[in-house]
């Protein structure tokens, strides 16, 4: 970056070989001296050495060339990493941007645009570390925890009825199958016999108030009957799938008899026992007898956001959350500092509000923009504390980004410091561009 | 080598002159120890330790009894989690503790090496040799040298139930692994979770494995593993990681373990709504339960051994804290012996918060049926082994998001992919242990 702002030619003292010119030098020297010594100690000194160090192993004992390099886009941790900080540049950025332009230009005919604007800028004055906190509590999975699924829950139950025995299952090896909710006998059952349910995985204290021990019937001709119990006794015991003293029978639960070609030729619906009873069925035919879905339906669950699928996203939206705001009052800044009159020539010549925006707002707009933009680049590539906060371990590795698998192969255990030298001298390069185009725009600015 | 010789003579003969003060006034005291007397008034010994708090308030009633019976004036100092740092600044002013209680064989392996810390007197070694099982001995010898005195144990085998969640079901404590599944099977069929897991970080997941392939394997293939002798897709692994798979794979686990963080895997046992009935994980979940609040610990909260597999011998995998000494002057090696000995231990033990590996240590005098049944199941384990992801470097055992921690994960998510798993495992173990 020095030589860069060294580059353009200019009047170099030094050469002067007159006393004068040395005089110049040393007065020169003397007031740059404190200035360069601290440059040097504290950017020159430890980037030269991180370079040096990436071509070491992690004891820092063997030099190994660039093994690190290759390393680091080999291996499968590191490799995600990057990938992640390419997706981030591409995403976060141009979406704080626009969201920001969006916000600054919209607010600015609002009749409070102090207060809006205030709450937008908000979460700026938030640390990072703590709006990680808050949006990891947001989209936890459990809705008891996460706000975000209790939203989802809340929504979608109010579209369905209460099951009365979620999650509940037929015990194993009495002739009864769960196929997706659906509770069913695996053969075909004739009119006349007696089909029970033994079911598991329903909790004593979730029973009905009214249930009682379960009854057995007898089915008479035409009929179907037969009890749906929990096949469970508190404080265990018992033979499975026979109906016992201490088995609760299940009250309230609907029961179809549903015939060959799938219509539903009767239905019951359990008593206080448990017992249930079809009537009206042909004699000649056999039937599967279903207890459907919908008794043990466990309704909405909450979408697993912090799982390795959703990760990404919901960290660069906290990202955003944070950024559009900055985004915003440097646009709106910009807005109030620009001329008017385009825009009101441009009305008066009859253009719609959308072609002002577009054609004559964004393009005055343009330097503010890039210098939002661009300062965004180089904040989202150096992204670190909400990657390491809003990730659970399990979905870690899919969100790492390069400075926190820096952080982790220098500091955080992976004791690979000329792997972490490395991926910060990556850092630095994938840097550079937007430092270049920086400083490029503030000299031809000067120039202007 | 000659001036170490030399020192050595010295000390032998120093405390053979102490050992015969000691053996004219041994009596009284219980289980084999030795009573420490001798007069070391006026000589200041500085011990380091990790204790604060509580724990601190115990360990210094120890040093006082041994300033009691000795006339010497023991400083102590905590150095909270920066054991490590501590002890190397201290080495590195010149001015090194008498006496440190340290949590990392690697570290005490480190010092031994360095030859920072002395080994055993011929007298301390005898009253360990006394007290301790041989694996307990072996974990604090270095290349033939026995430098450590294990003070402190933890047992991170013991899985905790909800007994009352149990009653309900009519599940018993297991005989084994099979029997284990059974017993969650009975849960589930009662409308809870059989067991919950918290696998939103590796640890806990680590402590699993560790636990089941000690008993599957053996503890020789353990050690070979711990040092990366065998190959992580050695078939013993294989056959450990099937175990876990008829578990984890099962419907007995609560859903969505890799989301939920540890604490809150006990919660959901043990918290005012339970819906799990099993928890696994070390000792300290005693102080996960007493501190959520709900649920007593020795009353609803209990725990049984993890489950045998294969008719595998009593096990305990754990952690201990060790402690060497920076200095063979014979009132440090008196201390050493004191601490090898019952009666050191049992200072602590009946105000609670101490598992003592000493074999010697009066059962009776443990506070609780709780931790008195942690104490004998760690004291009568046929096999006792160090925490393994303790024991390996920490680019594989102890970092988040890599290694033994996240492929461990990656299983529990994915039960089958068993072949896979172990290849990752192997190819993480063979970079971390080339460094």
């Amino acid at each position: 970056m020095t030589a860069v702002a060294a580059a353009p030619p200019a009047p170099a003292p030094e050469h002067a070989p007159e006393r004068g010119g040395w005089r110049r030098f040393a007065i020169t020297a003397a007031f740059l001296s404190p200035a360069l010594v601290f440059l040097g100690a504290f950017v020159l000194y430890p980037i030269v050495y991180t370079v040096v160090r990436s071509l070491f192993d992690r004891t820092g004992g063997r030099f190994v060339g660039f093994d690190n390099y290759v390393t680091m886009f080999t291996n499968d941790t590191t490799f995600t990493a990057i990938r992640n900080n390419v997706i981030w540049v591409i995403v976060a950025p141009a979406a704080c941007t626009i969201l920001g332009l969006i916000f600054a230009v919209l607010i600015e005919k609002l009749a409070w645009k102090t207060a809006f604007r205030l709450i937008i800028f908000m979460p700026m004055a938030i640390s990072m570390l703590a709006a990680g906190v808050i949006f990891r509590g947001l989209f936890q999975e459990n809705p008891n925890l996460g706000a975000v699924n209790a939203a989802i829950v809340a929504v979608q139950g109010w579209f369905s009825d209460d099951a009365n025995y979620p999650g509940a299952g037929p015990r194993e090896g009495t002739g009864i199958v769960a196929d997706r909710g659906v509770i069913s006998t695996e053969s075909a059952v004739e009119p006349g016999s007696v089909q029970n349910f033994p079911l598991t995985g329903i909790r004593q204290s979730n029973l009905p108030e009214e249930a009682t021990d379960a009854v057995e019937v007898e089915a008479g001709d035409g009929e179907i009957a037969g009890t749906v119990f929990l096949d469970v006794i508190r404080g265990g015991g018992g033979t499975n799938g026979e109906i016992e003293d201490g088995k609760s029978g299940l009250p309230g639960i609907r029961v179809d008899a549903v015939a060959p070609d799938g219509s539903i030729a009767g239905f019951a619906t359990t008593g206080a026992g448990g017992e249930y009873t079809i009537t009206g069925l042909d004699a000649g035919q056999s039937y599967t007898v279903a207890l459907p879905a919908s008794n043990f339906d466990e309704g909405a669950q909450g979408v697993s956001w912090l799982s390795a699928s959703f990760i990404n996203a919901v960290v660069i939206l906290s990202y955003i959350w944070i950024w559009a705001g900055f985004a915003m009052v440097m646009i709106a800044s910009g807005l109030s500092a620009m001329d008017r009159s385009l825009q009101e020539a441009a009305r008066m010549d009859g253009a719609s509000e959308w072609k002002v925006f577009t054609k004559i707002t964004v393009p005055l707009l343009t330097p503010v923009l890039i210098v939002v933009f661009v300062t965004l680049i180089i904040n989202v590539l150096k992204i670190f504390d909400l990657v390491y906060v809003i990730p659970p371990g399990a979905s870690k590795p899919a969100a790492n980004v390069i400075a926190v698998e820096m952080w982790t192969q220098s500091f955080g255990g992976g004791n690979n410091q000329g792997l972490g030298s490395a991926l910060a001298i990556l850092l630095l390069v994938l840097v550079l561009p937007s430092m270049i185009m920086n400083v490029r725009r503030f000299r031809q600015e000067k120039a202007r | 080598m000659n001036a170490n010789r030399q020192r050595r003579a010295i000390v032998i003969s120093a405390v053979g002159a102490v050992g015969l003060t000691l053996a004219g006034c041994s009596g009284g005291g219980g289980g084999g120890g030795s009573d420490i007397e001798g007069d070391f008034a006026g000589e200041e010994l500085t011990v380091v330790a990790a204790w604060s708090g509580a724990e601190q308030e115990n360990f210094e009633a120890v040093l006082d009894e041994f300033e009691a019976q000795t006339g010497a004036t023991v400083r102590y100092t905590s150095f909270g989690d920066n054991g490590p740092t501590y002890i190397q600044g201290q080495l590195e002013g010149g001015d090194p503790p008498s006496v440190a209680v340290i949590g990392q064989p690697a570290l005490m392996q480190e010092l031994a090496t360095n030859g920072d810390i002395v080994p055993l007197s011929d007298e301390a070694l005898d009253v360990v040799t006394e007290n301790y099982s041989q694996d307990w001995i072996d974990l604090a010898t270095v290349d033939g040298e026995t430098y450590g005195v294990w003070f402190k144990a933890a047992n991170k085998s013991t899985v905790w139930y909800n007994a009352d969640l149990y009653d309900e079901a009519g599940a018993t404590v297991p005989e084994d692994w099979d029997d284990f599944l059974e017993q969650l099977q009975v849960i589930t069929d009662a409308g809870y979770a059989g067991i919950s897991i918290g696998a939103d970080v590796g640890w806990p997941l680590t402590d699993w494995f560790e636990n089941a392939y000690l008993r599957v394997a053996g503890p020789e293939k353990y050690d070979q593993l711990t040092n990366h002798e065998i190959p992580w897709t050695d078939p013993s692994v294989a056959e450990t990681l099937e175990v876990l798979a008829s578990l984890w794979g099962s419907d007995l686990v609560q859903p969505g373990g890799d989301q939920r963080d540890f604490p809150t895997s006990v919660t959901e046992v043990f918290g005012a709504e339970p819906n799990a009935a099993t928890v696994f994980e070390g000792d300290f979940v005693a102080g996960n339960i007493t501190a959520d609040g709900n649920s007593v610990v020795g009353e609803n909260a209990l725990f049984y051994d993890f489950p045998a597999i294969n008719g595998s011998a009593p096990s305990v995998v754990g952690g201990g804290d060790v402690a060497v000494a920076f200095s063979d002057d014979p009132a440090v090696d008196a201390l050493m012996q004191f601490l090898a000995s019952p009666e050191a231990a049992e200072i602590w033990v009946p105000n609670g918060g101490l598992t003592s590996p000493n074999q010697g240590v009066d059962p009776s005098l443990y506070p609780d049926d709780v931790s008195r049944q942690i104490a004998e199941a760690l004291t009568s384990a046929e096999t006792f082994r160090f925490d393994m992801s303790d024991l390996t470097p920490s680019a594989f055992g102890g970092t988040q998001g890599q290694g033994f921690w996240q492929e461990m994960i990656r299983f529990y998510q994915n039960p089958t992919d068993i072949q896979g798993t172990m290849e990752a495992l192997e190819a993480a173990a063979a970079s971390a242990y080339a460094g």
